[in-house]
């Protein structure tokens, strides 16, 4: 499969490590992705991508179309985003002042998970310190589900 | 616009089959602009609703009364202050379908499979109807009479002795083996 990159992205899931919440143990799982690049250059490592997307999205003045461009790039991705590459993305929202996009994100994570069911719990579990900061409420708060 | 001539076919698409509905219907709710007709403007900025790209290019609605307005007003202070109602109300203002929305079974199937049965029916009748008033008559060579006398003249001569039909034949007890 592609990205918009043009490169070639190989996708496997690991089951990396485990999560002590509340007494019982909640397995995370994130995707092992392997991106080569076509002309030939060396693998970027998960650390590195999940930082080049933060970093896009810590961008101070950050405006609506970067905001919308990267979010669709990155669903657009086979893998569901880190919880830090969402915060990010929350935050981003914020500073635009739009509550929608960021309760759109979260729907759209959970949809990415797939067959995957444990996967957005532990997102909003992750982001819950942000949510509460900010104010965003999730779907499921708001009924939308 | 980029979005449509890739037609999403370099996106992505999750495991399970998931329908993305495209915008490229009439996507109308407020819009400023009037069109007349059935097809939207594709110079303008489109809104839609899809899986695999959750921020269309403009919100649903783009013409705000004055309640959507203080709303967004609103929306720039703390969201902390915000009710559920009016994050509700936000996102229906930026918003056509949730995803569970868009995700909805629709009843088309039924649509579907009734229709084929209908067409398989008529075709039916005409099939029917031509054997009926169509076809020449039968040749002779199909009365039972004839097929009998047929076999009788193939076992006489021996056809295929070895493994086929006179090899089936019991010649002494005239009866199949």
């Amino acid at each position: 499969m592609r990205n918009w990159g043009g490169s070639v992205v190989h996708f496997n899931w690991r089951h990396t490590h485990t999560h002590t919440v509340y007494g019982y143990v909640q397995s995370c799982y994130t995707p092992l992705v392997q991106r080569c690049y076509a002309h030939g250059g060396k693998l970027e490592s998960d650390e590195e991508f999940d930082a080049r997307w933060v970093t896009y999205f810590n961008k101070a003045d950050i405006d609506a179309w970067e905001l919308r461009k990267g979010m669709n790039t990155l669903i657009g991705y086979d893998l569901v985003p880190e919880p830090k590459i969402l915060e990010a993305a929350l935050r981003a929202c914020r500073r635009l002042n739009d509550l929608a996009s960021a309760i759109r994100i979260l729907e759209a994570v959970k949809d990415k998970s797939g067959p995957h069911k444990k996967i957005y719990p532990y997102l909003i579990q992750e982001l819950r310190p942000t949510l509460e900061e900010l104010g965003i409420s999730t779907p499921e708060e708001l009924g939308m589900d | 616009m980029l979005h449509l001539t890739t037609g999403r076919v370099g996106c992505l698409l999750s495991k399970q089959a998931v329908v993305a509905l495209t915008g490229s219907g009439a996507r109308m709710s407020s819009h400023g602009h009037h069109e007349v007709s059935d097809s939207v403007d594709m110079s303008q900025p489109m809104y839609w609703d899809r899986l695999d790209t959750p921020l269309p290019d403009r919100p649903w609605k783009d013409v705000l009364d004055s309640t959507d307005k203080s709303l967004k007003q609103k929306e720039k202070g703390p969201w902390t202050a915000l009710s559920k109602e009016e994050k509700i109300a936000l996102y229906r203002l930026k918003f056509n379908h949730t995803y569970p929305e868009m995700k909805r079974p629709s009843h088309e199937w039924k649509t579907v499979i009734g229709g084929m049965f209908i067409f398989f029916g008529i075709t039916g009748l005409v099939v029917f109807w031509q054997g009926h008033y169509v076809y020449p008559p039968q040749p002779p060579t199909f009365d039972e009479e004839w097929q009998a006398k047929q076999l009788q003249r193939m076992l006489d001569m021996r056809t295929n002795p070895i493994e086929g039909l006179s090899s089936q034949w019991d010649y002494k007890n005239k009866q199949w083996k």
